[in-house]
């Protein structure tokens, strides 16, 4: 590459301007590349559009790929037009021509790549805030929130099963996710015995549920629809049959929905421990007791014990 | 060492890696217990009954301090260890539970509702609520007693909550299976299969006891207190 970007002379012969023909077959190759991944595949690719994280995230792997494509595709086209023009020929033994060093070539590589990275960095940043977390967990004290009163959420994990706890309707659990369209969701993700992860597939949400944690990941829906609820972490026996569907509803149905399940599952509500973000053994009534006064103290020897006494309800 | 030797010793250990390989996938990776069939000679739109027990001890495993369920023959009426139940789609099965286990509270207190059954209720009697027939939608485990162990199909939302025998109760059973003489109480619901599929289901109650959270064991053997529903057509 070192003489490949200007005309010279090369055993009498003139040689052509090798850099400029590579641009020339990069060029048009990099630009079709581009208009295909951002408006042909990118429509298409996961997590969708269904909510802020979501949609963000398909926005940021569109730019990723348009980043990518033209740096893979002059890697491509150089290799193969190094391999068909300078290829060794019948009855050539000669060497080739010294290989000397290019400033310009050498600048221009380390610019253009460290301009790439740096831009992506602070892309990447600026996409990480802007999108409230990016549908990721924050742990139990967020960053970045948005703006308004979100829908809270509770998601309680456990072997091997996800439950949904809504506080701001009477704090019902239920084994359904539904959720209003257009509105501002905060996940309160838990865990009541090892550790799983929330994933919500086409909400671009996924957040580790750790037990006695409380892992806050926001997003906002845009669009109704079904959503794949799986845990992402292996959890034990089940962990592949560890799913649900929730559903992304009109505002009104979700009223209807809500008020309609607080009322049905009042009679069991009553029984939950007070809504909590964390759900340690001593905040279900009896359990720790009853494990260790029966000589069995659970994980690690310490999970239950007169440590959560105190506390219990 | 001779060439022939050494052919022989590495046919040797190949072999060896090769048995292993088919002892790890025969006896680990493929066992699972027999295959309860509730199907024979059903007559479609006829309900099928099934029978099931859970025992705090069993001795037809290599674990015999595990708990368990047992489930009956209805072939020949005999107690099978077994929690593969093959059953006909779209079916009421009539379900009888007797429960000899004493109780935990739930890790999860929604686990105490009742789902997914016909009316959204069970029918309990034993000395736990000193009632018999009573048909009741939801346990409370914080009482003294209120669930031993649970029958739950999270994909048919199927949940019920059997309610255990006193700690303080006489007779207890201490060799699974349970004879009827023991204290005990007895579930009874219905629920519709759906169409056919496999449908995992497992308890709720952390009833593997000294395990990490009480989900070891017997929580995650499949034949002890997990299986699955495999429904025909």
């Amino acid at each position: 590459m070192a003489a490949a970007s200007e005309a010279t002379t090369v055993g009498g012969n003139r040689e052509p301007s090798h850099g400029l023909r590579v641009f020339l077959i990069w060029l048009p190759l990099a630009l079709a590349a581009d208009l295909v991944i951002w408006f042909v595949w990118g429509p298409h690719l996961p997590p969708g559009t269904m909510s802020s994280s979501a949609a963000s995230q398909q926005f940021d792997i569109k730019v990723m790929a348009v980043m990518a494509a033209p740096v893979m595709l002059f890697v491509l086209v150089y290799s193969g037009y190094a391999m068909i023009t300078w290829r060794s020929r019948d009855g050539d033994d000669e060497d080739g021509p010294p290989l000397e060093g290019n400033a310009r070539v050498q600048f221009s590589w380390i610019a253009i790549t460290t301009a790439i990275v740096l831009s992506l960095f602070v892309f990447g940043t600026v996409e990480l805030i802007t999108s409230a977390g990016a549908g990721a967990g924050e742990g139990p004290s967020p960053i970045w929130k948005p703006g308004g009163k979100p829908l809270v959420v509770q998601v309680i994990a456990q072997q091997w099963l996800f439950t949904y706890r809504y506080p701001q309707y009477g704090g019902f659990e239920t084994p359904d996710l539904v959720l209003p369209v257009g509105q501002d969701i905060q996940f309160n993700v838990t865990s009541l015995d090892v550790i799983h992860s929330f994933w919500a597939y086409q909400l671009g949400v996924k957040s580790d549920a750790n037990p006695q944690v409380n892992n806050i990941a926001y997003t906002k829906t845009l669009h109704a629809g079904k959503v794949t609820v799986r845990c992402a972490e292996l959890c034990g026996l089940w962990h592949g049959a560890m799913f649900d569907y929730g559903r992304v509803v009109s505002v009104a149905a979700f009223q209807s929905w809500a008020h309609a399940t607080e009322a049905r599952m009042a009679k069991i509500t009553k029984l939950l421990p007070p809504y909590s973000t964390v759900y340690s053994p001593n905040e279900i009534k009896g359990l720790a007791r009853f494990y260790y006064d029966a000589g069995l103290p659970g994980a690690g020897g310490g999970y239950y014990g007169p440590q959560y006494y105190p506390n219990e309800p | 060492m001779s060439l022939p030797a050494r052919a022989a010793t590495l046919l040797v250990a190949f072999l060896a890696v090769v048995g292993l390989v088919v002892f790890v996938v025969v006896h680990i990776l493929l066992s699972e217990p027999p295959t309860v069939d509730f199907t024979a000679g059903h007559v479609a739109g006829q309900p099928v009954s099934m029978t099931i027990m859970t025992d705090p001890v069993n001795d037809a495993s290599d674990h015999p301090d595990w708990v368990s369920y047992f489930v009956k023959s209805p072939q020949t009426g005999k107690w099978i260890h077994s929690t593969i139940w093959q059953l006909p789609a779209h079916t009421r099965i009539n379900v009888t539970a007797y429960e000899f286990d004493t109780c935990d509270p739930l890790r999860n207190q929604l686990m105490g509702l009742v789902t997914g059954t016909i009316g959204g209720v069970m029918s309990v009697s034993g000395e736990a609520y000193g009632v018999n027939g009573k048909e009741i939608s939801v346990v409370n485990s914080d009482t003294t007693c209120g669930v031993a162990h649970t029958f739950t199909v999270p994909g048919l939302g199927l949940n019920v909550p059997f309610s255990g025998v006193l700690y303080t109760a006489k007779n207890q059973c201490t060799l699974g299976p349970c004879g009827m003489s023991f204290t005990h109480t007895t579930t009874t619901f219905s629920f519709i299969t759906p169409g056919p599929g496999e449908y995992r289901w497992q308890c709720f109650i952390p009833c593997g006891l000294a395990t990490v959270d009480g989900n070891g064991h017997a929580m995650s053997t499949i034949g002890f207190m997990t299986g699955y529903l495999d429904v025909v057509a």
